[in-house]
């Protein structure tokens, strides 16, 4: 009964999105208020009943209602509860229910926040966000329906894929399909602004802070997704250029790029154009990954053509949504007037110039990640393009914008004087240089790759530099005293940049180091022998089988020593799960500033020994320190007085009263 | 993505053990390939730490045919571990990198090189992002010189006789 109440509330709120989709764009043409007002209401509404849908799947999971066909491919009674709620989205259709789901939340979020918003902006960004919601009822409750009965009934459950029960999953999806959706602020609100022909400061006051938001999640969503790939996998790895990864990797890099026009266009009124194209190639990048993943074109071409329905359905809303609005551009952009002016060498300037270098690195993996598909299509024979293809060419591009980020926060607006910034940065570049040279003599010179002296001194170089921006802004060096409340006062924007530009530094440490510098030991080890990994002794004691709720673990124990001296006690685990019978490895690690060591248990030997794993990886911890300063950056940027939602209407107010 | 595939009792077709196609997003997919039979086991590798490190290093650019986008280093189908033996008996022969890749090739095409060679067919995918580069450079140069002509105006037209005399009078009349 609750699951057709779920399902019928999708139906309603299929109804509820077509009116909210129509009847204000008419009133906002037409000029009819009343006509407009329905916009909000609707919103809420929609929110509501795909809520309500959401709370009955999940019911359904938690009380483990196999009746429902959805729960009992996916679930099983066994299942910690954790789980049986984050098994709501593990599949193909609950997973499509989350992003209807937040799709809806942040419809509803424009009427709850958008009190201020001009009328007529706020219609229009409603409608073409109601519009996309139509698209993905439609495309759930044709092709892809959650609360689909099965009679009669099974007495238990598949089960979850056993690589899936973990906290990651319970995080990871709903991080990543808040920064996708999120994006879909900015397209409405882009589209919105075609429509209206007009795009001005308040407008990307609004843009700023929810793209920003979305950014956040979008991140956090990635780097939850690399650790748990990280700690899951069993050797190490954390990022593989796999189609999917690369899906969720081009909107983080157009929305990258979004994030640092939209400044341009709140402060300088310029880039106009290019920023609406930016809101519209995101949310592009969006749609474009939700149909790679779901039609599952790139992972099987055999997917595909076993539910033809949902790839064609999917792939038709795609063309709709980026086609349409691509042709609304080339109608409607050229006439927008020019904004502000600047130089070339300048902070616009810069800012631009990061934008071609993202959008050319957007391009790249979209190329790299479509090139198999192409070829075999054209008859161009069958490709490969893997990890070794996405290094040789993504890194290189990426390089001039690591330069380019330690210079551009300097530059003044309007006009820069590069040869005066470079003079500030001329210690920075000579302990770059430094840091380099440094490390490749550390490492042996040519004993190690060429790269890794490149990579410190480009890391050495942002960090160092963003230290000396920040340090000329709160002029720490000239007046030392005043610091500390120049500090305080600076605006959280510019903090938030400080941490994120930062981040970016130690990230890359993280990323050099763990490429280059991995060891590895793979060998049967007998109980008592110890294999020396990364400056620790590891010591095999012991191997036991232990239960868990829905699997048996069998547990090695290593002593962990370090010059003689036990240090501690790792235990990975080799897990055999029930239901499905499936087995995993449970690695453990042991993280410290330098790197982790890293053991897996594998099976035994006939020889008595058990095969190991032993890994030292460099660094690893620095890129999850680099993604959280992202993120945290991101969340301190947020919360400056200026992006707070509703500050179009104060600054409005103060122009009236001036 | 069929739910089918979900089910633990279907086989994922034309997908090897090592990988499962899969629906959720992202890393989960790559989550569901690794199984505990991990990829290179100890009883396939080389004496010689150096031969090891060779067969390793060309084991990350050799693709498993009969999985998706994964090495044959990290893969356990038997595929996978045919080839890194393969790769091993070469090496082992006294064959170079170049010879031990030409011999895959020869055998498996060049899908199994998981970096494409540059070549005719390939020309677009390694080209594309310089291409893509350079074509946007243009675009921003051309909008800064649309830019500075747009900015500056022609030269006024001269007055003409009875805009001067006005000019005048004013000029006369606030000189009083």
């Amino acid at each position: 009964m609750i699951a057709e109440i779920g399902h019928f509330a999708l139906v309603l709120a299929l109804c509820v999105a077509v009116v909210q989709a129509v009847i204000p764009l008419v009133g906002a043409k037409r000029g009819m208020g009343s006509w407009m007002a329905v916009a909000g209401p609707a919103s809420a509404l929609q929110f509501l009943l795909i809520a309500i849908a959401f709370g009955a799947l999940t019911n359904a999971y938690v009380t483990s209602d196999f009746s429902v066909m959805n729960v009992a491919q996916n679930s099983h009674t066994d299942k910690p509860m954790l789980y049986k709620v984050a098994g709501v989205w593990s599949n193909h259709e609950g997973s499509l229910l989350l992003w209807i789901t937040i799709l809806a939340l942040f419809g509803y979020a424009v009427t709850l926040f958008g009190r201020n918003l001009p009328p007529g902006l706020k219609s229009r960004a409603l409608a073409v966000q109601a519009m996309i919601s139509v698209g993905f009822l439609l495309f759930i409750l044709l092709t892809s329906n959650p609360f689909a009965r099965l009679e009669p009934p099974p007495v238990n459950g598949n089960g979850l894929n056993p690589m899936l029960q973990d906290p990651g999953l319970a995080f990871h999806p709903p991080f990543l399909y808040l920064g996708y959706v999120g994006f879909s602020m900015a397209f409405s609100f882009a589209i919105a602004a075609l429509l209206e022909g007009r795009v001005d400061a308040a407008w990307a006051r609004w843009v700023r802070p929810w793209t920003l938001a979305a950014w956040v999640f979008l991140t956090c969503g990635i780097v939850l997704g690399s650790w748990w790939a990280y700690y899951t996998l069993g050797w190490g790895g954390w990022w593989y250029w796999d189609p999917v990864e690369n899906a969720s990797f081009m909107p983080w890099l157009a929305g990258t790029a979004l994030l640092h026009s939209t400044v341009v266009v709140e402060k300088r009124d310029a880039l106009k154009s290019w920023t609406i194209l930016l809101a519209i190639v995101a949310f592009g990048f969006s749609l474009l990954g939700t149909f790679l993943v779901r039609s599952g074109v790139l992972t099987s071409v055999h997917a595909f053509a076993t539910d033809p329905a949902r790839g064609v359905f999917i792939l038709m809303l795609l063309v709709l949504a980026v086609g349409g609005s691509f042709i609304l551009y080339a109608m409607r952009a050229p006439a927008m007037k020019m904004g502000g002016l600047f130089a070339p060498v300048s902070r616009e300037g810069a800012l631009l110039l990061n934008n071609v270098l993202m959008a050319t690195g957007a391009a790249t993996v979209l190329l790299g990640t479509l090139y198999p598909l192409i070829a075999d299509a054209l008859n161009l024979g069958k490709v490969s393009v893997g990890p070794p293809f996405f290094n040789a060419v993504f890194l290189p591009l990426m390089a001039p914008m690591v330069m380019v980020m330690a210079v551009a926060p300097m530059m003044a607006w309007k006009r820069g004087d590069l040869a005066g910034v470079l003079d500030r940065l001329k210690f920075v570049a000579a302990a770059a240089l430094a840091a380099g040279v440094l490390v490749w003599f550390l490492q042996g010179g040519s004993a190690g790759p060429w790269w890794t002296g490149a990579g410190f001194a480009l890391a050495t170089w942002l960090s160092l530099g963003t230290l000396i921006d920040l340090a000329e802004r709160i002029r720490l060096f000239q007046a030392p005293a005043e610091a500390l409340g120049r500090a305080i006062r600076l605006p959280r924007s510019a903090w938030g940049m400080v941490l994120a530009h930062f981040g970016v530094a130690v990230f890359i440490v993280g990323l050099t180091a763990s490429a280059a510098w991995t060891t590895e030991h793979i060998q049967s080890q007998k109980l008592g022998e110890t294999v020396m990994v990364g400056g620790f002794g590891v010591t095999l004691k012991s191997v036991e089988d232990v239960p868990g709720p829905n699997y048996t673990a069998s547990r090695a124990t290593f002593d962990i020593s370090r010059d003689g001296e036990s240090v501690g006690v790792m235990q990975p685990e080799k897990r055999t799960y029930r239901m499905p019978p499936r087995p995993t490895t449970t690695a453990a690690i042991r993280s410290g500033m330098t790197g982790d060591l890293y053991v897996v248990i594998g099976d035994a030997d006939p020889k008595g020994g058990y095969v190991t794993r032993l890994y030292f990886n460099p660094c690893i911890p620095w890129l999850w320190a680099g993604g959280a300063l992202l993120v945290i950056g991101g969340l301190v940027s947020l919360a400056d007085r200026r992006h707070r939602v509703g500050a179009p209407a104060r600054a409005a107010e103060r122009r009236v009263a001036a | 993505m069929s739910p089918a595939l979900f089910s633990p009792h279907s086989e994922p077709r034309s997908v090897s053990k090592g990988r499962p196609a899969f629906g959720i997003p992202v890393l989960a997919m790559l989550l569901a390939l690794a199984s505990p039979a991990l990829a290179v086991n100890p009883d396939e590798m080389m004496k010689d730490p150096a031969q090891e490190h060779r067969a390793r290093e060309l084991g990350k650019d050799l693709r498993c045919l009969v999985c998706q986008n994964q090495s044959i280093d990290d893969s356990d189908a038997d595929l996978a571990k045919d080839l890194r033996v393969i790769v091993r008996e070469r090496i082992g022969a006294g064959d170079t990198d170049d010879m031990v890749r030409k011999f895959v090739v020869d055998r498996y095409g060049d899908y199994v090189l998981l970096k494409p060679p540059f070549k005719g067919t390939t020309l677009v995918l390694w080209l594309g992002p310089f291409a893509l580069f350079v074509g946007a450079l243009a675009v921003v140069f051309g909008f800064y010189r649309r830019r500075r002509t747009a900015t500056i105006q022609p030269p006024p037209p001269p007055l003409s006789a009875d805009e001067r005399r006005r000019l005048d009078a004013l000029l006369k009349e606030s000189g009083k």
